[in-house]
């Protein structure tokens, strides 16, 4: 087989054309080569080419998803690759989400081999985890090199054909697909061993891990909205003008809680947005566009909801690990609950 | 972050534009927004439109938490 052609997948700003204000960039198709596209290149040597690569701007793509799957399919095609890569995306949430649709889409519909890579928590990951191959990443560009050497020997597997194996030995984000194999021990044997090395403190494989459903039931309706006290909370960074608490604009490590009452409408005077990942500009213009108090305070007055709460609650989304949003809520719920608040309302950019 | 405020048991409501993410995270009561650097808001239209559509995505909102859901819901128009 000649050189294997490759299609390459990047967001905007991967691609050099920019950052958050050029968002909505519609897709595209350059011949070769682009941005991280140079390093894959070098390390698939003279095995394969990416032939083209597409563009698209990562809102663009999570606005209209099904519109922007299906113009990206049609650029992908006209090249008839035999593989096509997306990203990586590392932290990055819209870019991971475009990675794993275009990546599913690919595969199924043009029946074309197809990978991604994108860290851990990316929520493109849950989304897409099933059904396509994700290699896992750090969590920021820095770990490009690292992603190009477990992608390419991936990407050249599976491109030729070669019999992907388990998840653990090829590296790939565990798609919850369970495959028959011949064991050299019985059953009962490895589950005694196993219970052995249990009862011993060691470490054991469990064969079947349990999945994680980690569900929240929904809590019964309001009855009488125009009783309740309802409070805001974001994660699109809306702060007091200057960022009095310096939340983060990614990663963040804190949420700040912020006294509202008299405020009757945010301007671009007292409010602004902490996020990075976004294009700030509507959100600094006017914060009401990210947390409607505007909105609240006019149906407070005339009685459609008993009472808006005197604080709001903010942080940053942002590349914000799993963990610490948690933690933010957690203790945000806790006040919440304590100051008689009725029901939430929760905005996210 | 939806989901430990529903833990805590107070209903709560995801206004955001990536529905996906959200069915994802866990989000129970979800109300698609407008777009990503403006989920409440449209600058393209006037102020007052603008303000007209933010009450509508906010009533919206209100009728998720006065609806009994037994599982994840979008509200659509």
């Amino acid at each position: 087989m000649g050189k294997i052609r490759i299609v390459h997948y990047l967001n905007q700003f991967f691609a050099g054309i920019g950052g958050e204000e050029k968002a909505d960039y519609e897709p595209e198709v350059r011949e070769g080569v682009v941005g991280p596209g140079m390093a894959l290149q070098a390390g698939f040597k003279d095995e394969a080419e990416i032939v083209a690569t597409v563009i698209c701007g990562d809102s663009y793509f999570n606005e209209n998803i099904e519109e922007a799957k299906s113009r990206v399919l049609e650029l992908v095609k006209q090249y008839n690759p035999d593989l096509f890569i997306a990203g990586p995306a590392f932290n990055a949430g819209r870019y991971g989400v475009a990675c794993g649709a275009i990546t599913e889409a690919v595969q199924n519909e043009l029946n074309i081999p197809a990978l991604t890579a994108m860290y851990e928590e990316n929520p493109g990951v849950d989304l897409y985890r099933k059904s396509i191959y994700i290699i896992p990443t750090k969590d920021s560009a820095v770990g490009m090199r690292d992603a190009v050497s477990k992608i390419v020997p991936f990407a050249l597997k599976l491109a030729k054909g070669e019999k992907i194996g388990s998840p653990s030995e090829e590296g790939y984000i565990q798609r919850g697909i369970r495959v028959n194999y011949f064991a050299d021990k019985r059953g009962s044997q490895r589950a005694v061993e196993m219970l052995i090395k249990k009862l011993k403190g060691e470490a054991y494989e469990t064969e079947y891990p349990m999945p994680d459903f980690d569900r929240v039931t929904p809590n019964p309706a309001i009855k009488d909205i125009t009783k309740a006290k309802i409070a805001l909370v974001t994660s699109g960074g809306i702060v007091p003008k200057g960022n009095p608490d310096h939340i983060e604009s990614s990663s963040a490590s804190k949420y700040g809680k912020y006294d509202i009452e008299g405020i009757l409408d945010l301007t671009k005077e007292t409010f602004q947005t902490a996020h990075g990942g976004y294009d700030p500009v509507y959100a600094n213009e006017d914060a009401d566009r990210v947390l409607p108090v505007d909105v609240l305070r006019d149906m407070e007055k005339e009685g459609k909801i008993g009472e808006l709460h005197r604080y709001y609650y903010s942080t940053v989304g942002n590349g914000t690990s799993v963990a610490n949003a948690k933690k933010f809520a957690s203790e945000i719920a806790k006040e919440l609950v304590a100051d008689g608040v009725d029901a939430v309302i929760l905005t996210s950019t | 972050m939806v989901k430990e405020i529903e833990r805590a048991g107070l209903p709560v409501v995801h206004i955001c534009t990536v529905v996906p993410i959200s069915l994802t995270v866990g989000a129970n009561r979800i109300v698609p927004a407008v777009a990503i650097p403006h989920p409440l808001g449209n600058p393209q239209l006037t102020a007052e439109e603008e303000k007209e559509l933010r009450r509508k995505l906010v009533e919206k909102a209100l009728k998720a938490l006065t609806t009994e859901i037994t599982e994840q819901t979008v509200f659509e128009d």
